[in-house]
C-alpha cells in the first residue's frame, strides 16, 4: 500500500462515516463500567436500533471517571454535547434531544479546566473513536506514519526524527527512545527483538490500560515503527493478565492489522516483515522490571538479572532486544507523522511532549488526563483535578507509586519533568497521582508501599527479600506508636543499604516512599515516636511532660 | 536418527484437557509456553494440582520443579480449588487512601476469610488486586466479573449475598 492509496482510504471511510446525523459515544473503560455504562450503552442503541441516522458507539475512556458514566453527542455541524452520571433512566431522554437542544440537566460543562487544560497526543483518539474498528482508527490518520515510513522513509531517517523529537521513556526511568533505539539499531544482525512492557506494576494507574484499551492500533504501529528503523522482526507485547479486555482488543487489532496489510509478512509490500505475539502476564510486579519480563517472556520465573548486558545487549533468548513502555510506542506514530521537531516543541528542555496520568486519591476530578511537560503540580492538582473535596485539606501528591515519593504543599509550584521532581525527593513515575488529604497519615502510607514491596520481592537478592521485610516491621513499630528513636535510626539506616545493594529497581527504589516521606513529613514519624513510647523504655506517654526528650529533638533538627 | 518420545498421557479422560493441548500445540511444544498454558489449565480447571502440573511438564519437556516454580512465583496461580463466587477487592494506592481495608474487614468479619483465601464450604474466594483501572470510584472491587466502584461495606457485603443467594 502507498501513501496515496491509504489517503484514500481514509477519505472513504470518513465519508461513510458522515451518513450518521448524531454520533453518541459511550465511554466503555472500567470506570464507566463500574458506575453502569453498559446498561446506558444497551438502553441508548435498543432506543435507536430503527434510526439511520444515530449511530451509537462504545468507545474508550473519555478521562472524566469521576463523572461516569460519560456520554458524549457530536451532532452534525455542532458543538460536540458532553452529558455525565447518566443512567439507563436518562436515555430516552436524550435520544429525544437528538437535533433539538442538549439535555441541560445531564450537561457537562465541556468548557471547563479539566478539559481545556490538556495537551492530547497519546489520548487523542481515547474516547473518540470505536477501538475495535480498525477503520475508525485509519480514518484518524492511523497507519499513515507507518505506510510513510516503509515506503519513502530509510530507518536511519525514522530513527533520526525519534531521536529529535527528545521522546523519554514513559515506563519510569526516562532513558531517551532515540538512544535506545540506535543502540538496538547498531547491534550487528542476526534476529532482535522489539518488547512492549504493558504490564503496568504501579498499583493506582491504569494510563497503559486505557491506552491499550482506547486505542491499540496506535501502540501496534509504533512497535512496527520500531521495528522497522532498529531492524527486528519480531515483537511481543507482554500485557498484565489482570487486563482481559485490553488482551482481548489488542489480538483483534493485531489480526485485523495484518489482514490489512500493516503487520506480518512484506508490510505495504515492502520487504520489510514484523510480527507480533501477545504473552500475558500473571500477577508479579517484578515483571514490569525489564530483564525479569524477558524471563517470564520466556516462560521461566521472572526474575531480575543484573545489568549489564542490557537488553539492548543481550534480551530475549540471548538477541538484542527493544524494551519500550506501552505509552513511548504510543507518542511514536504522531512523532514520525508529524516529525520529531513539532514533538520537541511541546514540553521543557530536557523533558518533552505529553505525560499522561493517572489522577485518584482525594481530589475532585479523578480520571486521565495528559498534560504538557512543565505544568506545575498545581495546575494538574487544582486547576484540571479541582482541589480537593469539600472539608478536605491537601496534605501531599504522591506520584511514582511504589518507587516514588510524596510532595507535600511547598513542592507544587515545581514543573512536572523527570529531574524537578527527582531533585524534589519524588519521581516522575509512569503516571500514577495520588492526591492525599489530612486523614491519611504518612507514615501508614510509607507503610502501605512498603508492604507492597515486601509481597512483590522477588526474592532473589538478600538485600530487597529481607530488607523489605526489616523495613516493613520497623514502619509497622511507628505506625503503632511503639517506635523508638532507634528504630527510626535504624530504618533510614536500612535504607540506604537496600537502596545501594539490591539487584534490580524494586529494591533500589522501595526505600523512595519511606526517605521522601521522611524528607517532608519528619514531624510525623516523630510524634508518633513520641506518642507511646521513649527509647530505652522511658514512661510511656501518659506520664510524660510536654517536652519531648532531648534525643528525638537531635534526630529532628 | 530421531528420537520419537512417546506422547504423555492427559490425567484422565476429562476433554478439557484436549483444549490444553492445542494451546501446547499451538507453539510446538516449546517451554516458553509453559505460563500460557498454566493460565490455560487454570482457566479451564480453576486451579493447578499435582497431576495437572506433571503432565504440563512431561508434555513440554520440563522438569516438574520448573512447572512448580513458576507456578508458585506468580501471583495469579492457585493450586488450591477456588470458590464458585470470587470477590476481587481492589488494594491500589487510590482505593487504599479511600478505605478499601474497611471493605476487607468486613469481608473477613462476615465470611471468616482474607484475601487470597477461599471459605470452607467453597463458596466464595476472596481476592486481593492491586489496581483494577477504576481508581477514579475508588474504593472498588469485582465481584462475579462486575465492578463495583465507590463501595461501601455493606454495599458490597450486600452485592456478595446477593450473588451467592442467586446461585442457589
Ligand atoms: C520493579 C520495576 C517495575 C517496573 N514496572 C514497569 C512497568 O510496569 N511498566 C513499564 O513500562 N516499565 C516498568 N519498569 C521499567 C522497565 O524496567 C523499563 O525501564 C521500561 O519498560 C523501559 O521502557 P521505557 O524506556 O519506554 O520507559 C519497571 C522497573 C522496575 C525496576
Ligand atoms: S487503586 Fe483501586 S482501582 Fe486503581
Amino acid at each position: 500500500m502507498q501513501l496515496e492509496e491509504l489517503s484514500e482510504l481514509a477519505a472513504e471511510i470518513q465519508e461513510s462515516q458522515q451518513h450518521c446525523d448524531h454520533c453518541v459515544r459511550v465511554c466503555m473503560a472500567a470506570g464507566c463500567q463500574s458506575s453502569g455504562a453498559k446498561v446506558v450503552f444497551d438502553a441508548l442503541s435498543e432506543k435507536t436500533a430503527e434510526s439511520e441516522h444515530v449511530c451509537v458507539k462504545g468507545v474508550g475512556c473519555m478521562g472524566l471517571c469521576a463523572a461516569g458514566p460519560l456520554v458524549e453527542v457530536t451532532s452534525r455541524g455542532q458543538a460536540p454535547v458532553m452529558y455525565q452520571q447518566v443512567t439507563e433512566a436518562d436515555a430516552q431522554e436524550v435520544v429525544d434531544s437528538l437535533g433539538g437542544a442538549p439535555v441541560e440537566r445531564l450537561r457537562c460543562p465541556s468548557d471547563m479546566p479539566f478539559f481545556t487544560s490538556q495537551h492530547k497526543i497519546v489520548l487523542e483518539n481515547s474516547g473518540v473513536i470505536d477501538p475495535e474498528q480498525i477503520k475508525e482508527y485509519i480514518a484518524a490518520d492511523g497507519y499513515r506514519a507507518l505506510v510513510h515510513a516503509v515506503t519513502e522513509m530509510t530507518p536511519a531517517e525514522v530513527l533520526r526524527e525519534v531521536d529529535v523529537s527528545g521522546l523519554r521513556g514513559r515506563g519510569g526511568g526516562g532513558y531517551p527512545a532515540g538512544l535506545k533505539w540506535s543502540t538496538v539499531s547498531k547491534m550487528p544482525g542476526g534476529d532482535k527483538f522489539v518488547v512492549c512492557n504493558g504490564d503496568e506494576g504501579d498499583p493506582g494507574a491504569f494510563m497503559d490500560r486505557a491506552v491499550l484499551e482506547s486505542d491499540p492500533h496506535r501502540v501496534i504501529e509504533g512497535m512496527v515503527l520500531a521495528g522497522y528503523a532498529v531492524g527486528a522482526a519480531h515483537g511481543f507485547i507482554y500485557v498484565r493478565a489482570e487486563y482481559p479486555l485490553a488482551v482481548e482488543r489488542l489480538t483483534k487489532a493485531i489480526r485485523d492489522a495484518t489482514k490489512q496489510g500493516f503487520l506480518g509478512q512484506n508490510i505495504c509490500e515492502t520487504r520489510f516483515s514484523f510480527d507480533i505475539e501477545i504473552r500475558l502476564g500473571a500477577g508479579a510486579f517484578v515483571c514490569g522490571e525489564e530483564t525479569a519480563l524477558m524471563a517470564s517472556i520466556e516462560g521461566r520465573r521472572g526474575q531480575p538479572r543484573p545489568r549489564p548486558p542490557y537488553p539492548a545487549q543481550s534480551g530475549l533468548w540471548g538477541y538484542s532486544t527493544l524494551i519500550n513502555n506501552v505509552e513511548t510506542f504510543a507518542n511514536i506514530p504522531p512523532i514520525i507523522r508529524r516529525g520529531g521537531a513539532w514533538f520537541a516543541s511541546i514540553g521543557t528542555e530536557k523533558s518533552k511532549g505529553t505525560k499522561v496520568f493517572a489522577l485518584a486519591g482525594r481530589i475532585r476530578n479523578t480520571g486521565l488526563i495528559e498534560v504538557p511537560m512543565g505544568i506545575t503540580l498545581r495546575d494538574i492538582v487544582f486547576t484540571i483535578g479541582g482541589g480537593v473535596p469539600e472539608g478536605s485539606q491537601f496534605k501531599a501528591v504522591q506520584t511514582g507509586g511504589p518507587s516514588g515519593g510524596c510532595l507535600p504543599e511547598e513542592f507544587l509550584d515545581l514543573p512536572v519533568d523527570y529531574d524537578t521532581l527527582r531533585q524534589a525527593g519524588s519521581i516522575m513515575g509512569s503516571g500514577g497521582m495520588i492526591v492525599m488529604d489530612q486523614t491519611s497519615s504518612m507514615v501508614d502510607v510509607a507503610r502501605y508501599f512498603m508492604e507492597f514491596c515486601m509481597d512483590e520481592s522477588c526474592g532473589k537478592c538478600v538485600p530487597c527479600r529481607a530488607g523489605t521485610h526489616q523495613m516493613h516491621a520497623l514502619l509497622d513499630k511507628i505506625a503503632q506508636g511503639h517506635g523508638s528513636v532507634k528504630d527510626l535510626a535504624l530504618l533510614e539506616e536500612l535504607c540506604e543499604v537496600v537502596r545501594a545493594m539490591s539487584l534490580c529497581g524494586l529494591g533500589q527504589t522501595a526505600p523512595n516512599p519511606v526517605l521522601s516521606t521522611l524528607q517532608h513529613f519528619r514531624m510525623e514519624y516523630v510524634a508518633k515516636l513520641q506518642e507511646h513510647a521513649l527509647p530505652d523504655g522511658g514512661p510511656p506517654a501518659s506520664e510524660r511532660s510536654a517536652t519531648p526528650p532531648a534525643e528525638s529533638q537531635e534526630t529532628t533538627s | 536418527m530421531t528420537l520419537q518420545l512417546a506422547k504423555p498421557a492427559p490425567p484422565d479422560d476429562d476433554k478439557r484437557w484436549k483444549m490444553v493441548e492445542v494451546t501446547m500445540r499451538r507453539s510446538g511444544y516449546a517451554s516458553h509456553a509453559l505460563i500460557e498454558t498454566l493460565h490455560r489449565v487454570q482457566g479451564l480447571f480453576g486451579y493447578l494440582d499435582e497431576p495437572a502440573m506433571n503432565f504440563v511438564a512431561e508434555s513440554l519437556g520440563l522438569p516438574l520443579s520448573k512447572v512448580y516454580g513458576v507456578a508458585t512465583f506468580y501471583h495469579l496461580f492457585s493450586l488450591k480449588p477456588q470458590g464458585k463466587h470470587t470477590c476481587v477487592i481492589c488494594t491500589g494506592t487510590a482505593c487504599y487512601i479511600k478505605g478499601a481495608r474497611e471493605l476487607v474487614d468486613g469481608l473477613r468479619q462476615k465470611y471468616g476469610i482474607e484475601l487470597g483465601q477461599t471459605t470452607p464450604d467453597l463458596e466464595l474466594s476472596a481476592v486481593g488486586a492491586r489496581c483494577i483501572g477504576a481508581c477514579g470510584l475508588a474504593p472498588a472491587a469485582v465481584v462475579d466479573g462486575e465492578v463495583l466502584g465507590n463501595l461501601t461495606v455493606d454495599q458490597l457485603l450486600a452485592r456478595i449475598e446477593k450473588v451467592i443467594h442467586d446461585a442457589t
